[in-house]
């Protein structure tokens, strides 16, 4: 279930660090874009292993993915983000992620959330031994819960307004034209 | 304000177009570089809100991710796609465009600053996270998304959140067997892969000073591979030089300007990290992301390496992956290939730095070194040095095209699964240069002296 604020679904353990978006979305995928999205790229190279998480049965339909350090480091291709969306993630929990993904994922609607990583840990613990458990992000509290447990995580709060007030960036900052002109006619070419 | 300010934070200042309620600030983008790969769907976005480019003047857009560097240009169809679409998508609305064949075209961030498209001050913007490679020219450069490139080309603005000020301040002499990428690589290994996270790098101390501005670029180049969004380096006499060398007789009057970008003395950055230039040797990538690298001298890591469980378990599966042993010695590691190019290494100086190594000497029998300029100016240039030859007497492919090659396996240049590479580009992830291959980051003379033995080695060793 999930609404504006709050985006519930249950997890796959992703037990790796510094996912970078070469493994998100490789790049020989990346010159086929189609406007009808990115299906089957995530992790193209690791799901060719039958034991890898994400191909295990008992993950089908989760819409959180839990993983380590240092997520979606690398390369600028928002396609990662397209990739973890057309694969049903709705929310990406990790201890730490790569600027420009946050950003990427901000842009499309997708949920970052950071916490220590101990809390990676115990989430990891925590859905092996019960691969049903819901995950519950409350956005307006900022808090994470998981079976009986709950934590705060982390978010920019620039992040936060913009995915709880989605809408037309562009035209928010066409609103502002006259002091884009303005800008202009007094800028001095460096 | 005024004061004690950052160089970033003069730049930001001056972009400012209004701060936003969310904290954030609407920034004024200068220039504005798109390439082929990540650019289509944020075409297909504008128009299909009935938008149009605001500002095609400012501008710019280069093919080289997809693009055949090889003899008549092999072509790749889903290439031959983003070809057609970024060539149409300009077209339409009126934006220079250097395509392949262009006497200007190569990769973005090695044509932009030749074209003294990129001077202290600006603010630019691309859909590829190595545009931080402006940084040593004091431009505030960086990466972008599609969703962003949208914003940018409707609007010519950017709303985003001012990073922190991480100044990385770097004392004492590097020795000559060091080179800025080895640098850059014992900088990333120190404060990892996300030590930059959520901040602008500038470069200070005597060694950066010492560096010519190409090197600068190396530096700053990398600076996302620890996670920050751009680098940056104060403007200098070699900055002021380089620039004029490129700009010509425009931008006269702009120099007091070009000197005022650079901290002011007692200006406070918000996270300082001292490195020791002395310190820093010819250095190698072990593992699958750049922080996983070390002294060339060294030997890959074991347990008693790693301080954690979890650590040795992500080490495990990084040497698993790269076909190495615990403690393998680095000097004993075979390669297939060697590469020599990309934003990182793929300027005049690094080709002629890869020449001063192979020249009077021979690329070893069964290792394939290629050679990829990172412009049609830069393969011109060598030309005109005589660095072709000397390529081509030790038996490396000195590629006719110029472009990104094999950095990132988007064109006909990729290792087959589990083919090694020594590769002067920036990053090691898993199936970066082709699906299963596996890459060991290294300066162009490092590369060279590779390609000669076969092992990684450096030019000391031959
Ligand atoms: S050379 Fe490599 S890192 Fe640089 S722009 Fe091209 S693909 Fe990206």
């Amino acid at each position: 279930m999930s609404t504006r604020s709050v985006r519930t679904g249950t997890a796959v353990p992703l037990r790796r660090d510094d996912v970078d978006t070469d493994q998100l979305s490789p790049a020989r995928f990346v010159p086929y874009y189609r406007p009808d999205g990115f299906t089957n790229i995530l992790f193209a190279d690791w799901r060719t292993d039958p034991d890898f998480v994400l191909n295990q049965p008992q993950y089908q339909g989760a819409s959180v993915l839990v993983a380590g350090h240092d997520f979606g480091t690398g390369s600028s291709r928002e396609s990662a983000v397209w990739a973890l969306q057309g694969a049903g993630f709705q929310v990406v929990v990790a201890s730490g992620f790569g600027d420009i993904f946050r950003g990427n994922a901000t842009t499309r609607g997708l949920w970052t959330v950071e916490v220590d990583h101990d809390v990676v840990e115990r989430l990891w613990r925590e859905v092996e031994a019960d691969p049903w458990l819901p995950l519950v992000v409350d956005l307006t509290a900022r808090r994470l819960g998981f079976g009986a447990g709950e934590c705060p995580f982390r978010i920019d709060e620039p992040l936060r307004r913009r995915l709880l007030r989605p809408g037309d960036r562009i035209a928010e900052t066409l609103l502002h034209l006259a002091e884009v002109e303005d800008y202009e006619s007094r800028r001095v070419v460096p | 304000m005024t004061g004690h300010r950052t160089l970033a934070e003069k730049i930001w200042q001056d972009h400012v177009v209004r701060p936003l309620d969310d904290g954030s600030d609407l920034l004024y983008v200068d220039l504005h570089v798109l390439h082929e790969v990540n650019t289509p769907r944020a075409f297909d976005d504008l128009r299909a809100a009935g938008r149009t480019v605001r500002r095609p003047d400012l501008t710019l857009a280069v093919e080289d991710h997809n693009t055949p560097t090889g003899e008549g240009g092999r072509e790749d169809l889903a290439g031959r796609r983003q070809r057609d679409l970024i060539r149409a998508n300009c077209a339409g609305s009126g934006i220079r465009l250097h395509r392949l064949g262009d006497p200007d075209q190569g990769i973005v961030h090695v044509v932009v600053p030749e074209l003294g498209l990129a001077r202290p001050g600006m603010t630019i913007v691309c859909c590829d996270s190595h545009t931080s490679t402006l940084g040593a020219l004091g431009v505030l450069a960086f990466g972008i998304g599609t969703g962003q490139v949208e914003h940018v080309l409707a609007t010519q603005t950017l709303p985003i959140h001012r990073p922190d000020d991480l100044a990385v301040e770097i004392s004492g002499v590097l020795p000559d067997s060091a080179t800025a990428k080895d640098l850059a690589l014992a900088l990333i290994a120190r404060i990892g892969t996300g030590g930059g996270r959520g901040s602008v790098i500038e470069y200070r101390g005597e060694a950066v000073r010492a560096l010519s501005v190409e090197a600068r670029m190396t530096l700053c180049n990398m600076s996302v591979e620890a996670g920050s969004r751009a680098g940056l380096v104060a403007v200098d006499d070699a900055t002021v030089h380089y620039l004029r060398t490129r700009t010509g007789a425009r931008f006269t009057d702009a120099e007091p300007r070009w000197r005022e970008m650079r901290s002011d003395d007692g200006a406070r950055f918000d996270h300082v990290v001292h490195l020791d230039a002395a310190q820093v040797g010819p250095r190698v990538s072990w593992g699958t992301n750049p922080a996983q690298n070390l002294p060339l001298d060294g030997r890959a890591p074991s347990r008693s390496d790693c301080a954690t469980e979890q650590e040795w378990a992500t080490t495990q599966r990084s040497l698993a992956y790269m076909g190495l042993r615990p403690g393998q010695p680095m000097r004993d590691v075979e390669v297939d290939t060697v590469f020599v190019g990309s934003c990182t290494n793929g300027r005049i100086e690094d080709l002629r730095e890869t020449a001063s190594v192979l020249s009077g000497r021979k690329v070893a029998d069964g290792v394939r070194m290629l050679i990829v300029a990172g412009s049609a100016a830069v393969r011109r240039q060598a030309v005109a040095e005589g660095l072709d030859r000397v390529f081509s007497v030790a038996g490396a492919d000195f590629r006719p095209g110029a472009g990104c090659s094999m950095c990132c396996a988007l064109n006909e240049d990729r290792l087959a699964p589990g083919e090694r590479a020594a590769s002067t580009s920036n990053r090691n992830f898993e199936g970066r240069q082709g699906k299963g291959s596996r890459t060991h980051l290294v300066s162009p003379r490092v590369a060279a002296a590779t390609a000669v033995t076969g092992r990684i080695t450096t030019p000391q060793d031959l």
